[in-house]
């Protein structure tokens, strides 16, 4: 039972907040695929820079003295996330719009956009240092302990305040999500854009106020995982660099353009990291006395600094097999 | 004043000239329909005058505006509308929501509209839950002609409405035509079937080389021997 809760903790509950964090990254890297038809990498410093923008703003309430009973990293979240929505749209209107109106073929905006990527790293540093700072300086990170009500088990549940935050985040926002993108006009236009360029403005839909509800979801979203993460772990200036490749790989295996492939596949990447770098001997623990002596202690299937590669077997193993991905893609 | 007043239409996608001096008017009670060897212009002078391609001369006049050279996102407003030949639903998106994706432009309730589409379209009725990607030819083109209804356009623009058909389907895509039309809708279409289209065309033109070779009634074109000779296979 010790051992069960223990898998508990260290697969589900991590694996639920770490594919929380990179669903919502694939989704805005799908929808902006969906619409413009290029892989935005400057999503993973989109990410970073939302993060320092609910910093910077925690450290505004505070400095007024604001106190809430959340972390105040989650409080200024929608600040954080319409600042960073209008950032987005800044940063394709001085980038990426002049490139389309040459109409220059989309690698030219995928290399624009490492080029974006490197300002964003260089700025963000120039202006926040190269130092790792943390949200609970001047607050505590709660911790709930469930300790279930069975003999003998000492081991309690353990699940963070920002780890409810960011998967109860993560649920409410997919919801919102999917009314926005099935219930609502310009939700149903952004699909219809997705599916059928050409059509879509021959049926007179407004691509341009299109790409920007684009600009604006993704952006906002991006600052949502952003933050989330630097709670949930730590905020430095590589935070989400570092999980661009993971992201990608979620949005590819969900089938690119795919709102709900991101997200199944943000999931399953999180998921199946945690599972990965997981010591599969602790679950036998309890029948150690049956197991002969040569028997490993530890079944991880890759250490914990390989974990990123972990993202690259699935992916590869999905386009070998179902190179749409999951769900049938825009890319297809 | 014709609702729809095409001058002089001179226009391309950049290089060479397509459009060498197009003419055409268009009534609202009128089915006009376009001929025409291969390259000869007709779905580019369509195109033309969505704003799809560059217009270089000429002009391009609906009810009472000159519309050369304007983006499809104001000219649907207008009262125009296109149904392009190729790709012309979108197929992730369930018949009811291609239908809605029509009426995009518009701010009002859009009930009546779909009903009159679904009254024009018996078979999208049953299937309006279907994602437009499962439907078969004949139904697609159907979705495609009632999402281009759904703006409620004066003048319908239909690419070749009944290529790659079976001559059933093209015979019921032509009836709906003619009802549409009698419900009030101007109605301009390219056609590679030209005999069965020119006998319920109001209009016939015969492009030839980017420019009016042949203008008259549907009748007037088929009992022309010359038109018959080189334009519609003898």
């Amino acid at each position: 039972m010790n051992e069960l809760i223990f898998f508990l903790n260290k697969v589900i509950i991590s694996g639920a907040t770490l594919g929380s964090v990179y669903a919502l990254g694939a989704v805005g890297v799908t929808l902006i695929f969906g619409i413009l038809r290029f892989a935005h990498f400057a999503h993973g410093d989109m990410m970073t820079l939302g993060a320092f923008i609910s910093f910077m703003l925690v450290g505004l309430f505070q400095a007024m003295g604001i106190q809430t009973p959340l972390p105040t990293g989650f409080i200024v979240l929608p600040f954080a996330m319409a600042i960073t929505a209008g950032l987005a749209l800044g940063i394709d209107k001085g980038f990426y719009e002049p490139l389309r109106a040459k109409g220059v073929k989309t690698v030219t905006l995928l290399i624009a956009s490492i080029g974006v990527t490197l300002m964003m790293q260089g700025l963000i540093r120039l202006f926040a240092g190269t130092a790792t700072r943390s949200f609970f300086e001047n607050e505590t990170k709660d911790l709930f302990r469930f300790k279930l009500p069975i003999e003998g088990v000492k081991r309690s549940i353990n699940i963070s305040e920002p780890q409810i935050l960011v998967i109860v985040t993560t649920v409410v926002a997919v919801i919102v999500l999917h009314y926005f993108l099935t219930r609502t006009r310009l939700g149903k236009g952004m699909r219809a854009m997705a599916d059928n360029p050409s059509l879509a403005q021959v049926s007179g839909i407004n691509t341009a106020a299109v790409v920007r509800a684009t600009w604006i979801i993704a952006g906002s979203l991006a600052a949502m995982a952003g933050t989330m993460l630097a709670l949930d772990v730590i905020l430095k200036p590589d935070l989400a660099f570092n999980i661009v490749l993971p992201i990608f790989a979620a949005a590819v295996v969900g089938g690119l353009g795919h709102s709900y492939g991101a997200i199944a596949g943000g999931f399953l990447i999180g998921f199946a990291e945690t599972m990965a770098v997981f010591n599969w001997a602790v679950l036998l623990r309890p029948f150690k006395a049956g197991l002969p002596e040569w028997f490993p202690t530890d079944l991880s299937l890759v250490p914990t600094e390989y974990k990123l590669t972990v993202a690259f077997i699935i992916l590869v193993v999905v386009l070998l097999f179902r190179p749409q991905g999951i769900f049938k893609g825009a890319s297809s | 004043m014709s609702l729809l007043e095409v001058k002089d239409l001179h226009g391309g996608y950049g290089g060479a000239p397509i459009l060498n001096g197009v003419n055409m008017s268009i009534d609202i009670e009128d089915i006009g329909v376009i001929v025409g060897p291969n390259g000869a212009g007709k779905s580019t002078t369509l195109k033309a005058i969505f704003g799809l391609l560059q217009v270089t001369d000429g002009s391009i006049n609906l009810d009472g505006d000159e519309i050369a050279s304007m983006m499809p996102d104001k000219l649907v407003p207008l009262g125009l509308s296109f149904v392009p030949q190729e790709f012309n639903v979108f197929t992730e998106m369930t018949v009811h929501e291609n239908l809605e994706m029509g009426g995009y432009i518009r701010d009002d309730d859009l009930s009546d509209t779909l009903e009159y589409v679904y009254e024009m379209f018996p078979p999208l009725k049953e299937k309006q839950k279907q994602n437009a990607g499962e439907l078969s030819g004949g139904q697609r083109q159907m979705v495609a002609m009632g999402r281009a209804l759904m703006s409620e356009p004066k003048l319908l623009m239909l690419d070749e409405p009944s290529a790659g058909l079976s001559p059933r389907y093209m015979m019921e895509i032509f009836e709906t035509v003619v009802n549409v039309n009698k419900s009030g809708v101007g109605i301009l279409m390219v056609e590679q079937n030209a005999r069965q289209a020119l006998e319920f065309a109001t209009k016939g033109f015969v492009l030839a080389g980017g420019k009016n070779r042949y203008t008259g009634t549907g009748r007037e074109l088929l009992d022309d021997p010359e038109v018959a000779r080189s334009f519609l296979g003898g």
